[in-house]
């Protein structure tokens, strides 16, 4: 299946710039393991040491959270979106 | 429940609410008997205030610490050239005073604590989070469910951001979307990353809409939904936000500082650590060091567009902070390295790198205050930002 996953601004540094990344894959964790493949610099930013996935990323199919679906082992369809949205504080300063 | 009466001139100032059926007088009379606190009177804070001020909320609380400077206004819009230097709660009020003298300002000029929270917030109807950092957020949260009030969120990063509104009517709060802050260091700040000027206008502007309408009881807030905005690709999207029910209850506030490891806020891009592989030295040691003869090789490890603005002319090279590792092998070890950012964070953190990358302890030095204090402190005709 061929899923796009987009990218938040402040992942985009690992990324090359891009703010979306096509993979093939059949699960919502075969989809991240492909994209950290292809950009080994975005893992640290969404695994923690013992490879889950970080608290403050979460990851959207469609406008689903995966916590609310089967996680990472959610099944994708082709042309399945993904969407990571990270924490950010900004606002005042 | 009774409602306070408007004056004459209330209704010729409110008229286009009042013919609204969806406001008219008894919305008019609900938002003049509400009590709104707003956190932060940055860039959300600015026009959030000044749409509730003109929108005729009755009495409006003030949380913050800050004093306006000039890097504030390309997205402060609530204060102004004449109030640089004036602390953010009296430019806010002065500005509030002229768009609607009606509304009661109350202000609070002081950093949001554990300590204080639950007595500043007891009084307001509606608390709006237009902060800058992971502490203060979760302590607004945290409180706002402690407290049962609706938590109105805005949150902003470069091009792009998010709003939604938590702990309304039973919905999911702030840690039902994200249990626990990012380490220190992962994110960068709005300080350190930047901020389209006209970003926290729009979500700020989706706050006030949020805030009036949740007074009002009209129309659907987005409670249970997160609002993502980017304004390069200018595309909104909504997300599914529900409670977790793996999630412990809410019944005291912690130390927020500790939960989230982080500087208090924005301002501070500093940090200190104990037994750090490198030295530290401040602008004027530096300074005396070098009139002495001192001859480091100089990496700045800021971002191109930051030494454009300014930059030191004898620095050795320009390479950002993230990819110091890479260029380790072009840098001399066996002279002295001083590094320097705009203001001592991300240098340190280059430093470590650099020490992981097998430099010697006592040949990285971290320049604490950066070129911001440079500026500051040595030399202040060089342009700060």
């Amino acid at each position: 299946m061929t899923v796009s996953i987009r990218i938040p601004t402040p992942l985009r540094p690992y990324t090359d710039g891009q703010s979306s990344v096509s993979v093939q894959a059949t699960t919502v964790g075969g989809a991240l393991a492909s994209l950290t493949t292809a950009h080994p610099d975005l893992s640290r930013h969404l695994r923690n040491d013992d490879g889950k996935l970080r608290s403050f990323v979460n990851v959207y199919l469609g406008e689903e959270d995966i916590r609310f679906l089967n996680a990472e082992d959610t099944a994708l369809t082709d042309g399945a979106e993904l969407t990571i949205v990270p924490s950010i504080a900004g606002g005042a300063a | 429940m009774s409602l306070p009466d408007l004056t004459k001139e209330e209704i010729a100032r409110y008229s286009r609410h009042l013919i609204l059926d969806e406001v008219g007088m008894e919305g008019q009379c609900r938002l003049k008997d509400a009590k709104v606190l707003c956190i932060g009177t940055g860039g959300l804070g600015s026009p959030l205030l000044m749409y509730l001020a003109a929108a005729g909320v009755g009495r409006i609380g003030i949380v913050d610490f800050d004093v306006v400077d000039a890097s504030n206004l390309q997205r402060q819009v609530l204060h102004g050239t004449s109030t640089v230097g004036v602390a953010k709660v009296q430019s806010a009020a002065q500005r509030i005073a002229d768009i609607n003298p009606n509304v009661q300002v109350d202000l609070y000029e002081e950093a949001l604590t554990s300590e204080n929270a639950l007595r500043i917030f007891e009084p307001y109807d509606v608390v709006v989070d237009g902060t800058d950092n992971f502490p203060t957020r979760y302590l607004v949260n945290d409180a706002c469910v402690i407290l049962g009030k609706p938590n109105v969120y805005g949150s902003i990063f470069k091009f792009e951001g998010q709003a939604s509104v938590f702990n309304y009517k039973g919905g999911p709060n702030y840690r039902d979307l994200y249990p626990e802050p990012p380490p220190p260091g992962l994110v960068p700040s709005c300080a350190e990353g930047g901020v389209l000027g006209i970003l926290p206008g729009v979500i700020g502007c989706i706050q006030a809409t949020e805030t009036i309408k949740i007074l009002l009881e009209r129309g659907d807030t987005l409670s249970g939904r997160l609002l993502l905005y980017d304004a390069m690709a200018m595309r909104f999207r909504e997300l599914k936000l529900r409670k977790d029910p793996s999630l412990g209850a809410i019944t005291e506030l912690i130390d927020y500082q500790q939960f989230c490891g982080v500087p208090a806020n924005d301002h501070d891009e500093s940090q200190v650590t104990a037994d750090e592989p490198f030295q530290r030295i401040d602008v004027l040691a530096a300074r005396d060091r070098l009139a002495g003869g001192w001859k480091p090789y100089v990496l700045d490890v800021r971002g191109a567009n930051e030494a454009e603005i300014v930059k030191f002319a004898w620095a050795d090279r320009l390479q950002p902070h993230g990819e110091v590792r890479a260029i380790a092998d072009d840098l001399p070890r066996d002279r002295d390295i001083l590094v320097h950012c705009k203001m001592g964070g991300r240098s340190a953190k280059a430093c470590t790198a650099l020490a992981e990358a097998g430099f010697a302890s006592d040949r990285l030095f971290n320049l604490d205050g950066g070129i911001v204090g440079w500026a500051e402190q040595i030399d202040p005709s060089m342009p700060s930002y």
